[in-house]
């Protein structure tokens, strides 16, 4: 079937090394669009003309490049063109970063935007501060909203970083390949097992993942 | 003569549009003033400035002695001592709803838990809502919410309520309900300010009635005299849109028997 490959020498450890690469690309990102998705969604609720004409021209171009096209104009783009030197890796990163921000930044918006003020207003009313509206009415209900939405963000993030590698990163998939080539001859069936035990190894990572965001989905329904 | 509440020559503007021009009210402790008049007269907006929701261009609000003004520093003082109850659900929806009751007490007035939480499950009890102590805002309905509301003012141990048609999105099967409680708020020697659209309830729960329109106080006087006997034209013409719909209202319903 293919599977005694992974058992020689260290391969099985260098497909999980790969995956680590591909899981820690995903996470640094995630944490950049993170912070700069609740920063720039908070700076899209201002109602600033000039802010929106911005952000509305920056989502779009989000949503209408392919992320390739992206690893490549940052990758070849910058290095070739324009002779400043980053990593693949570092590349990969500004890419998924632009990419998380913008989907953050939108689900922020959002969430902060679907908050009546009535909340706001009920909440003072009964006379707790700016301050305590903000961290027992308000932000828990952002919170609520967001937290599932982000998770799934992670988990299509972890599964598109498999496109790194065509920027020579060597992540999972790569890995896989390199492992299928250097067998070609004694185990013609590598392809099989190993793209399987990759195909798990995603699922493995991403399960946990969007269980969490299941769970909290449910139980934060109201 | 127990003044509690007393508003000053009151003046509010948005951009250049009055909304409320030199309202004067002073309110006893344990008086129910109810405010009627069209829509769009100013009521909802009055009651917000009575606690610091809007701010005002002209005049003070003064509650026992001390000014409400929304950009004080400790307005947030003056608002534990006014409840307010709006007219559209404004429950938490991500708490239950005893820790939509229990909230501001433990958090702004610092008290115990363990005594909020029995005085809460009393209240709850009193408007007949005990069972639904761990429910959420959802599973209730309109007027279940609404009470629920009332009971997350009453815990504060407001001197002045304000209710501003807390029936109005109410299916008319729940408005009872929800008006009972408040009857019998009104019983016990509670300072209301009331704003509603139901005569009969204000007729029923009033002290004194005032009749705002245009930003305006056009009349004011005891529930009787103010209902049965109305000195403005003005009123008179706003009593009679009530009375007229109810005549449309059983003739529509003799077609039907
Ligand atoms: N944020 C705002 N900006 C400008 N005008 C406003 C604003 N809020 C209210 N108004 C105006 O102020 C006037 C009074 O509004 P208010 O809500 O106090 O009326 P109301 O008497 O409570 O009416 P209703 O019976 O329909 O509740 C209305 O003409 C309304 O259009
Ligand atoms: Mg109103």
């Amino acid at each position: 079937m293919g599977f005694e490959v992974l058992l020689k020498g260290n391969n099985m450890i260098r497909l999980l090394e790969g995956l680590g690469v591909a899981l820690k690309i995903s996470l640094i990102s995630v944490s950049f669009s993170i912070v700069l998705g609740i920063i720039l969604g908070m700076l899209m609720t201002l109602k600033n003309h000039v802010i929106n004409v911005i952000t509305r021209v920056y989502l779009e171009i989000v949503r209408i490049m392919p992320q390739m096209v992206l690893l490549f104009i940052v990758y070849f783009g910058a290095t070739k063109a324009m002779g400043i030197n980053i990593s693949a890796e570092t590349s990969a990163v500004i890419v998924f970063s632009f990419w998380g921000t913008a989907e953050m930044a939108d689900l922020v918006r959002g969430s902060l935007i679907s908050i009546p003020t009535i909340q706001y207003e009920s909440s003072m009313a009964l006379g707790l501060n700016r301050l305590q509206t903000y961290i027992y009415v308000i932000i828990p209900q952002i919170v609520r909203r967001m937290i599932p939405l982000s998770i799934n963000l992670i988990t299509r993030m972890i599964k598109t970083t498999s496109l790194v590698m065509m920027i020579g990163i060597v992540e999972v998939l790569k890995v896989g390949q390199q492992i299928i080539e250097a067998n070609r001859k004694s185990s013609p069936n590598a392809a099989f097992g190993v793209f399987a035990t990759i195909l798990i190894l995603y699922f493995i990572a991403c399960w946990p993942i969007s269980c969490l965001s299941k769970y909290l989905e449910k139980k934060w329904e109201n | 003569m127990n003044e509690i509440l007393r508003i000053n020559d009151l003046s509010k503007r948005y951009d250049d549009y009055a909304i409320l021009e030199k309202i004067n009210l002073s309110v006893r402790k344990g008086e129910v003033v109810v405010i009627v008049g069209p829509s769009g007269c100013g009521k909802s907006t009055l009651l917000r400035c009575l606690n610091g929701l809007e701010e005002i261009q002209e005049g003070e609000v003064v509650l026992d002695g001390e000014i409400i003004n929304p950009n004080k520093k400790n307005l947030s003082k003056s608002r534990e001592r006014i409840g307010m109850v709006f007219q559209s659900y404004d429950l938490f929806p991500h708490k239950t709803i005893l820790r939509n009751v229990t909230l501001a007490p433990i958090k702004v007035k610092k008290r115990k838990k363990s005594e909020v939480e029995a005085e809460a499950l009393a209240l709850l009890d009193r408007v007949g809502l005990l069972s639904k102590k761990d429910n959420y805002p959802r599973q209730l309905s309109g007027g279940q919410k609404q009470r629920v509301a009332i009971v997350r003012a009453l815990i504060m141990h407001p001197e002045v309520l304000l209710l501003d048609e807390i029936t109005a999105a109410l299916d008319p099967e729940m408005v009872r309900e929800v008006l009972d409680v408040v009857l019998s708020l009104a019983k016990e020697g509670r300072t209301m300010v009331i704003v509603t659209h139901e005569m009969q309830f204000a007729k029923a729960v009033a002290d004194r009635v005032i009749f705002l329109e245009g930003g305006k106080i056009v009349e004011e006087g005891k529930p009787r005299d103010f209902f049965e006997n109305p000195k403005t034209e003005r009123l008179k013409r706003f009593l009679q849109t009530f009375t007229y719909e109810t005549v449309e209202n059983d003739e529509i319903e003799m077609e039907q028997v």
